[in-house]
């Protein structure tokens, strides 16, 4: 059997890891574009700061690949794809074969059309080559305009605000944090971040980078001006679908997968950020970029290559975020009222920027927001995934020292008196 | 592989599973010198408690563990199958997606403020015992480490 690999970070290793389990023979081939062994994405605005070494950020052991018998290529990336002949076209002008295909190729960065994105000292941030050459350029830099105000867009500003730059993150949603946090969530963040000295603008956007070759300051839709010395692009990621074009290999946002993690061809499998795979909560299929779930799927498409039965039962948004100091943890749905048919209990724990809140769709758990105090948070994640029903008494929730022993006991018996 | 398990009707409340967990895992491993530590080390155990009922809490060393999953460094990880989930103190960043991903709340934050170094602490089943503190000291027979397939 022969596995190939297109992409080498979350979703790939975890499928080697899941190909090794079932099969110690075949031979796995990773192309990967970027030249590095596996690394840990989320790293590179702390490795910005210089928070993290790049050694730091290796996510596997230095010698997993050879452990794994894996066919290492960096800086190849994949060109094409001819599923009847089942090879890869490649940039090292080689055609690599296969018996099963895992497409995990990511996302790319997201540029909305501006003036003046031809200058100098505009950059995106989703790779470790990106982050070490804003590194570079951020030597006798003062001010960055960060544009985007989501996961990526407040780590990045987090980064260079450590790095010792005056930061102004431009969001065009009214409030930053949208898709992770509530409104009051968000203005929690916001008014700390603030408080340490971060300029934030909602409801507006950049329409035109200026400057002569180098960007020197931006200007804004409500005809404001910020001097920077550089831009940095934080709005988002998109499937990277490049490599399957012609290919035949169904697509939407991303690409549509089963819950096998197998796409419309046979012995095609794709995993991670590229997929639009199987959400939980919506009951269609979405792409839900994050961590955990592009190593899950990675790994479930890993023992479905080797033969295994391995289904995916879905994911949904789930995410850990800290700036500056302070933490949320969010999952499910988070942004809901009475108004949207949903009832929502919220409160607050002991810190200061404590806040928290609880989701139900009638009696099912759904979502959950945790601000500052985010102990045990994890309880809830477990819960929305199970559909966990609750009848009455939901303020229970808010209680500090919440905990299964709150949950039914029937429930709890059958977790916690046999393996899981 | 063996577990910890716990029998909700028997747990008394006593917390000595705590205390054995924070002991075990101190640098001495002296109850005395323990509790003094700074920062003092956390128990892996938690006993949660809700009127009359109570319960010791550890990690489950789940099967398909979700605290692997959504771990970005590769700081938690296990051996085999058999073996338990471990936490890297040295890769470990501090990131909480581990506490986000884990249904039992069995993680916690070791937050340590002299050196700002933020790790995630979990239970390892306590390396080189042949029974877990925590299940060797209960008096009431509500923990028990054992093989149930």
């Amino acid at each position: 059997m022969n596995y190939l690999i297109i992409g080498n970070s979350a979703a790939a290793v975890g499928a080697v890891e899941a190909i090794r389990k079932k099969d110690k023979k075949g031979g796995i081939t990773i192309l990967s574009k970027e030249p590095y062994l596996a690394y840990s994405r989320p790293l590179i605005t702390e490795f910005l700061a210089d928070l993290v070494t790049e050694k730091g950020m290796s996510y596997r052991a230095e010698d997993f690949y050879k452990d794994n018998q894996v066919s290492l290529k960096l800086g190849v990336s994949a060109k094409s794809i001819d599923a009847k002949k089942k090879v890869v076209a490649a940039s090292d002008k080689k055609e690599y074969s296969y018996d099963k295909l895992l497409i995990s190729t990511g996302g790319s960065p997201i540029v909305p059309p501006m003036k003046g994105l031809n200058k100098k000292g505009i950059f995106t941030l989703l790779t470790l080559d990106e982050s070490k050459e804003i590194k570079k350029n951020l030597k006798g830099a003062k001010r960055v305009v960060v544009i985007g105000g989501g996961l990526i867009g407040m780590k990045a500003a987090e980064g260079l605000h450590e790095a010792g730059i005056k930061v102004t993150v431009v969001e065009l949603a009214d409030r930053i944090l949208s898709r992770i946090l509530d409104e009051k969530g968000s203005s929690i963040f916001e008014s700390y971040l603030k408080d340490k000295g971060m300029d934030i603008i909602t409801s507006d956007s950049v329409v035109e980078i200026t400057g002569a070759k180098k960007a020197t300051g931006v200007k804004l839709k409500s005809k404001k001006k910020i001097v920077c010395d550089m831009v940095i692009m934080a709005i988002g990621v998109r499937p990277n679908l490049d490599v399957i074009k012609g290919s035949g290999i169904g697509t939407k946002q991303g690409i549509i997968v089963d819950n096998r993690m197998q796409t419309n061809m046979a012995d095609i499998y794709a995993a991670g950020d590229v997929t639009q795979a199987d959400d939980m909560l919506s009951g269609e299929k979405r792409v839900n970029a994050i961590w955990p779930l592009a190593f899950k799927q990675g790994r479930i498409a890993g023992t479905n290559m080797a033969g295994g039965t391995k289904i995916y039962e879905g994911g949904f948004a789930q995410n850990s975020l800290s700036v500056l100091g302070l933490s949320t943890i969010s999952m499910g749905i988070v942004d809901a009222s009475s108004k949207n048919g949903y009832e929502v209990i919220t409160g607050s724990g002991k810190g200061k920027y404590s806040y928290k809140k609880f989701v139900f769709d009638k009696d099912t758990i759904v979502g959950g927001i945790f601000v500052e105090d985010i102990d045990r948070s994890g309880i809830i994640t477990g819960l929305v995934k199970e559909r966990y029903k609750v009848k009455d008494n939901k303020e229970r929730f808010l209680s500090e020292k919440f905990g299964l022993i709150n949950l039914d006991k029937t429930w709890r018996d059958s977790k916690l008196t046999k393996p899981v | 592989m063996k577990r910890v398990y716990p029998k909700e009707d028997a747990c008394i409340n006593c917390k000595l599973c705590e205390v054995a967990c924070l002991v075990e895992h101190s640098e001495t491993k002296d109850i005395f010198k323990a509790y003094r530590d700074v920062p003092r080390t956390l128990s892996k155990a938690l006993v949660e408690e809700d009127g009359p009922n109570s319960i010791s809490i550890q990690c489950r060393h789940c099967t398909d563990a979700p605290c692997i999953d959504a771990c970005i460094t590769g700081a938690m990880q296990r051996q085999d199958d058999e073996s338990p989930v471990i936490v890297d103190r040295e890769k470990c960043v501090g990131c909480w997606m581990c506490i986000m991903a884990c249904p039992y709340g069995a993680i916690q934050m070791d937050v340590r403020k002299k050196d700002k170094h933020k790790v995630s602490s979990k239970c390892d089943l306590c390396p080189g015992r042949t029974m877990p503190a925590c299940v060797e000291i209960c008096p009431n027979r509500a923990l028990f480490f054992e093989d149930r397939g």
